[in-house]
C-alpha cells in the first residue's frame, strides 16, 4: 500500500537552435495525488505534458522544480533508494511493438526483472515468470515463454507488458495510454485486465490517455491538461457530465457520440425503439 | 460458450500470427562466403605445399609451365608459391586492421552515443577531427618516417585511419536506439547501464557492426595494396601489393608477363567482390524490403502464370 | 469563445445531410466479388469476395481492424497494388459523370495515369506525413498541375493552386509555406486540397484523422463534409473508429478478414447490427455520457479477456 504525491512538477526544456535558446515548458506546477485502489486519470491532447508527466513520476527525466513523495518520503534518485523506488513504481508504455526488445524471448522479458528486484531466485523463475503470464491470461507454458515478440499479436504483446511492470511487485503503476495503439475489439479487455489487477492488488494508477470516454468509466479521478497545466480536475463523472472549463467543453463535443446526435435520437423516435446500449448488449459473463 | 463468445475466441485466435521459419540464406550471401572461404583457405593451407617463394632460380620470366604453374618472376622466383604466401599476408593484414578498427569504433561510437553528455562531446569531436584527417597522406608520411615497416605498424596505421566513419555511424544508431521504448523499460526495470548496452543495444547494432567490419576489411587490403605499390608497404611480409610493386619494378608489363601481376589483381578484385557481396546481403538482413522486392514480383509473376494458364 | 455546445455537435449533422433525404442517385462504381492476395511464402487471402456499390455523392464508411483488408481493397479500386499483391478476381466498374463505365482492371500504362487522380483520388494513412519536407507546398500542389495538365500556363496553375487552399480552408497566403511549419490539421487540409485538384468524383480517405487531436479531427470533418456538399464527390472513408463512421456516413461496410460481414445504412447498423462481429465492435465503444459502472463489470468472461 503505497501513495505517491506530486507536487507543483514542472519541467522546463532549454531548446537549442544554433546560437540561441528557448524555453519549452512542457510542465506546469501539477499537482496530484495516486493511493491505493484508486485510478487517477490524466486526460489531454498531443503536447499537453501528459507524457512528460508519467517521464517524471519513472525518473526518466528529472523535475525542474517541485517534488515527488512516496508515502511521504522524498523519492531515492540514486543507487540502493532508487532501486527501491523502481522496486514500487512500475510503467506500460503505450506502444506493444515498441517497448518489448525484438531480439529477446518473452521468457527474457520477465525473468530480468523478476531476479533484480528479488522475487524469484534462479531456480525459481521460470514459474515465476509463468505465474505472471497466467495472471495476465496468456499462455504459461515453455512455448510461449520462448516466443519472439515478432510472434505475437499487439493485445498480446501488451499483455505481456503489463506482466513486466508486475514483475517487480509495484504498488503503483503508471499506464500510459495503454490501449490506443491496439486493434479496437481488444482494448475493452486490457483495460478490463487493468481494473482486475488494480483490484487484486490495490494498485494505485494513473491512467494517461487522450480518450475521454474510457478515462471516465476507468477511473476514479480525472485531471485534464492543456499547454502543461492541470485546467480542471475533479471525480470522473462530474468532470465529464458537468465539466466548468472551456477547453474539457470544446473536448467532450469534440469526441464522436452517435447516441447524443440528433439524427439517431430521431430515428429512435421513428422507430419506437428506445436508444441501444451497445456496451450492455455484451452479455455472456460466464 | 455462447454463440458470441465462441465468435470472440475465434477472432482472437486469428490475431496470433505463425512462428516464423527459417528463411533459406540469399545467393548473394552464399556467394560471396563462397568465394571468401576459398581464398582464405587457399591462404591458410597452400603455402605448405608451395615452392619457396623467395628460392631465386635461373629460369626468369618464365610463363606458366609444369613446373611452374603461374610462371616465374624476373628472378625466376616461383609465381603460385608467392601468390599463395602473399594471400596469408594480405588476409593477415586486413584482419587486425577490421578488427582493431572494429574495436576502436564501438569503444567511441557507442559509449559516447549512450552515455551521453559531456563524454559524448569529447569522443564525438575527437572522431570528427580524426575523420578529417586526410588517410593515404597520413600513411605516406607515417610510412616514410619510419624505417621498419612491420606488419602491424602498417596495420595499425590503417587501422587508426578507418575507424572513424563507422564510429559515427554507431553513434547515431545508439542514439536512436537509445530512445526507443524497451531501452526505457529496461531501465525503469532497474538493469545496470553496461548491461543495457550489451544485452539490449548491441545486438540491434550488430547488422552495422558487421557490416562496417567487412568494409574496414576491404579497405585495408586495398590500402595496403596501394601502400606497397608506391612504396611504402609492410617490409619482410608478401602480401598481394608488395607481388605488384615487384612486378611493376621488375618490367613485368612491358615485357608481357601477365602470369606475374594478373593473379595478385585478381585475387583483390576476387576478394573486394566477395566481401561487397556479403555487405550486400547484410543490407538486406537490416532493410528487409531489399530482400522481398524481387522474390514478390517474381511469385506474382509466376503466380499471374500458373492463373492464365 | 464561447460557442454553444449545441452549436459544435449539429454543425456536423447540417452538413452531413446530403443524399439520404433526396431521390436515390445512380452508382459512380460497382465493385462485385473483388479477391486481393498477398503470394509470400503461405499465400494470404487479403480481400475475399468483396461486393459492393457507391453512389454519387455518397459518403460510404469502411470499418474494420487491422488485417480486415479495408486498406487492400481501397488499393485495389484504382490499381494501386504492389507485388506481392495481387489482384485474382473480380471486377471495378467506375461509372463516369459523362462518359459512360469504365473497367478500371483493365486500365494500364496512359490510359491507367490518366483516370488516377481525375476520376478517383486518394488521401493515404499518415498523409501529413507525406509532404515532401524540402519543397514549398506551392510546389507541390503545381505538380500535380504539370503532371495531369501539362496544358495549363504558370499563371493559370498558381491561382488554380491558391483557390484550392481557400477551399479546404487555408490561408492562400499559406502557400509559400514548407511542411514543417504547417500544423498537423493544416497538412491534412492541403493533402486533402491535393487530392481535390482535378475535381475527382470519388475520394477515398483512408484514416485520415487518426493522428491528429480530438478537436482538429472534428474540423477536418467538417470540412471533409462541406466539400463533399459543395463539389458532390462520393467518399469511401475508412477507419476503425466506428462512432465517427456513424456520425458521418450515408453507409457502413464492415470488413473482417477479407470479407465484408455487414453492410448497411448507419441507423441500420446502429439499431439493429445483424453480424456477431458488428456487435461486438459496437461494443468497444464505451459511451462518454452513458451508464459508467456497466463497464467494468459487464466485462468479459475470463476467456474473453484474451
Amino acid at each position: 500500500m503505497t501513495t505517491l504525491t506530486a507536487t507543483d512538477l514542472s519541467k522546463t526544456y532549454l531548446l537549442r537552435d544554433g546560437l540561441r535558446f528557448s524555453r519549452l515548458h512542457a510542465v506546469q506546477d501539477v499537482s496530484f495525488e495516486l493511493s491505493p485502489g484508486r485510478t487517477v486519470a490524466l486526460v489531454g491532447q498531443s503536447g499537453s505534458g501528459k507524457s512528460t508527466i508519467a517521464k517524471l513520476l519513472m525518473q526518466l527525466e528529472t523535475p525542474t522544480s517541485g517534488s515527488l513523495l512516496l508515502d511521504g518520503e522524498p523519492i531515492g534518485r540514486r543507487g540502493r533508494a532508487l532501486a527501491a523506488y523502481r522496486h514500487r513504481v512500475q510503467m506500460v508504455f503505450q506502444d506493444p511493438f515498441a517497448s518489448l526488445n525484438p531480439h529477446h524471448s518473452i521468457g527474457h522479458h520477465l525473468v530480468r526483472p523478476l531476479l533484480l528486484h528479488e522475487r524469484a531466485t534462479r531456480a525459481t523463475v521460470r514459474g515465476a515468470a509463468q505465474d505472471l503470464l497466467e495472471r495476465v491470461n496468456l499462455p504459461a507454458d515453455e512455448e510461449f515463454m520462448e516466443r519472439r515478440p515478432h510472434e505475437l499479436s499487439g493485445g498480446q504483446r501488451q499483455r505481456v507488458a503489463i506482466a513486466r511492470a508486475l514483475a517487480p511487485g509495484p504498488s503503483v503503476l503508471v499506464a500510459d495510454e495503454p490501449v490506443s495503439m491496439l486493434d479496437v475489439s481488444v482494448r475493452l479487455g486490457v483495460l478490463n485486465l487493468l481494473a482486475r489487477l488494480q483490484q487484486e492488488e490495490q494498485l494505485a494508477m494513473l491512467y494517461i490517455t487522450h480518450d475521454l470516454a474510457t478515462a471516465r468509466h476507468f477511473s476514479d479521478e480525472i485531471m485534464v491538461m492543456f499547454e502543461g497545466r492541470v485546467v480542471e480536475r475533479g471525480p470522473a463523472d462530474d468532470v465529464i457530465l458537468s465539466p466548468q472549463q472551456e477547453f474539457t467543453r470544446r473536448l467532450l463535443a469534440a469526441a464522436p457520440e452517435p447516441g447524443t446526435s440528433r439524427r439517431f435520437l430521431a430515428e429512435a423516435r421513428r422507430r419506437g425503439v428506445p436508444m441501444p446500449d451497445h456496451l450492455a448488449d455484451q452479455e455472456d459473463l460466464a | 460458450m455462447s454463440v458470441l463468445t465462441e465468435k470472440s475466441a475465434q477472432i482472437d485466435e486469428a490475431e496470433k500470427e505463425a512462428p516464423t521459419r527459417r528463411k533459406r540464406p540469399a545467393a548473394t550471401l552464399v556467394i560471396g562466403l563462397g568465394i571468401v572461404i576459398v581464398i582464405t583457405l587457399f591462404g591458410l593451407v597452400a603455402p605448405f605445399f608451395t615452392q619457396d617463394p623467395l628460392a631465386v632460380s635461373n629460369d626468369g620470366m618464365q610463363g606458366p609451365s609444369a613446373a611452374h604453374l603461374l610462371g616465374t618472376t624476373q628472378t625466376g622466383q616461383d609465381v603460385l608459391a608467392q601468390l599463395a604466401h602473399a594471400t596469408r599476408g594480405s588476409l593477415m593484414v586486413g584482419v587486425i586492421v577490421a578488427v582493431l578498427a572494429l574495436f576502436l569504433s564501438a569503444f567511441f561510437g557507442i559509449l559516447g552515443g549512450y552515455l551521453g553528455g559531456w563524454l559524448d562531446e569529447v569522443f564525438s569531436l575527437f572522431t570528427n577531427v580524426v575523420l578529417i584527417l586526410p588517410g593515404l597522406p597520413l600513411m605516406i608520411v607515417i610510412g616514410s618516417y619510419v624505417e621498419q615497416r612491420g606488419l602491424l605498424l602498417i596495420a595499425f596505421v590503417l587501422a587508426i585511419t578507418s575507424w572513424a566513419a563507422s564510429a559515427r555511424v554507431l553513434r547515431s544508431q545508439t542514439l536512436s536506439i537509445r530512445t526507443r521504448d524497451y531501452v526505457h523499460a529496461a531501465r525503469i526495470a532497474g538493469e545496470r547501464p553496461w548491461r543495457i548496452i550489451s544485452v539490449e543495444i548491441l545486438p540491434n547494432l550488430l547488422p552495422v557492426m558487421s557490416s562496417g567490419f567487412v568494409f574496414a576489411l576491404i579497405t585495408a587490403i586495398l590500402g595496403e595494396a596501394g601502400l606497397s605499390f608506391i612504396g611504402l608497404g609492410v617490409v619482410g611480409t608478401q602480401t598481394w601489393g608488395s607481388m605488384l610493386f615487384y612486378a611493376q619494378n621488375g618490367q613485368a608489363l612491358t615485357l608481357g608477363g601477365w602470369w606475374w601481376f594478373v593473379p595478385p589483381g585478381f585475387m583483390i578484385a576476387a576478394l573486394g567482390a566477395g566481401l561487397s557481396l556479403i555487405n550486400f546481403s547484410i543490407d538486406a538482413i537490416i532493410n528487409p524490403r531489399l530482400r522481398n522486392a524481387p522474390a514478390n514480383a517474381r511469385r506474382v509473376r509466376k503466380a499471374e502464370k500458373e492463373a492464365a494458364a | 469563445m464561447s460557442e454553444p455546445e449545441e452549436q459544435i455537435v449539429t454543425d456536423l449533422e447540417l452538413v452531413r445531410s446530403g443524399t439520404t433525404d433526396s431521390a436515390p442517385a445512380e452508382p459512380v462504381l460497382t465493385v462485385r466479388d473483388l479477391d486481393v492476395v498477398y503470394e509470400v511464402a503461405r499465400p494470404v487471402h487479403a480481400v475475399r469476395g468483396a461486393s459492393l456499390t457507391l453512389h454519387r455523392g455518397e459518403i460510404l464508411g469502411l470499418a474494420g481492424e487491422s488485417g480486415s483488408g479495408k486498406t487492400t481493397l481501397a488499393y485495389g479500386l484504382n490499381q494501386l497494388h504492389r507485388p506481392p499483391a495481387r489482384i485474382t478476381g473480380g471486377s471495378v466498374t467506375f461509372h463516369g459523370r459523362d462518359d459512360g463505365d469504365v473497367d478500371v482492371l483493365a486500365l494500364e500504362g496512359e490510359s491507367l495515369r490518366a483516370f488516377r487522380w481525375s476520376r478517383i483520388a486518394m488521401v493515404f494513412q499518415g498523409a501529413m506525413n507525406s509532404l515532401n519536407p524540402v519543397i514549398s507546398v506551392r510546389a507541390q500542389l503545381e505538380d500535380v498541375f504539370t503532371t495531369h495538365r501539362p496544358q495549363m500556363d504558370p499563371r493559370e496553375r498558381r491561382h488554380r493552386s491558391e483557390e484550392l487552399l481557400r477551399l479546404v480552408g487555408v490561408d492562400p497566403a499559406r502557400i509559400t509555406a514548407f511542411a514543417h511549419e504547417l500544423s498537423g490539421g493544416m497538412r491534412q487540409r492541403v493533402m486533402i486540397a491535393m487530392a481535390l485538384a482535378l475535381d475527382p468524383e470519388l475520394m477515398i480517405m483512408d484514416e485520415p484523422t487518426t493522428a491528429l487531436d480530438v478537436v482538429v479531427q472534428r474540423e477536418i470533418l467538417q470540412e471533409i463534409l462541406r466539400l463533399r456538399q459543395e463539389l458532390g464527390f462520393a467518399v469511401v472513408f475508412i477507419t476503425h473508429d466506428l462512432p465517427m463512421l456513424l456520425e458521418i456516413s450515408d453507409r457502413i461496410a464492415v470488413m473482417r478478414h477479407g470479407e465484408i460481414v455487414e453492410l448497411d445504412t448507419a441507423e441500420n447498423l446502429y439499431f439493429a447490427p445483424q453480424h456477431p462481429y458488428t456487435r461486438r465492435l459496437l461494443g468497444s465503444f464505451p459511451s462518454l455520457t452513458g451508464s459508467a459502472g456497466d463497464f467494468i463489470r459487464a466485462g468479459y468472461a475470463p476467456e474473453e479477456t484474451r
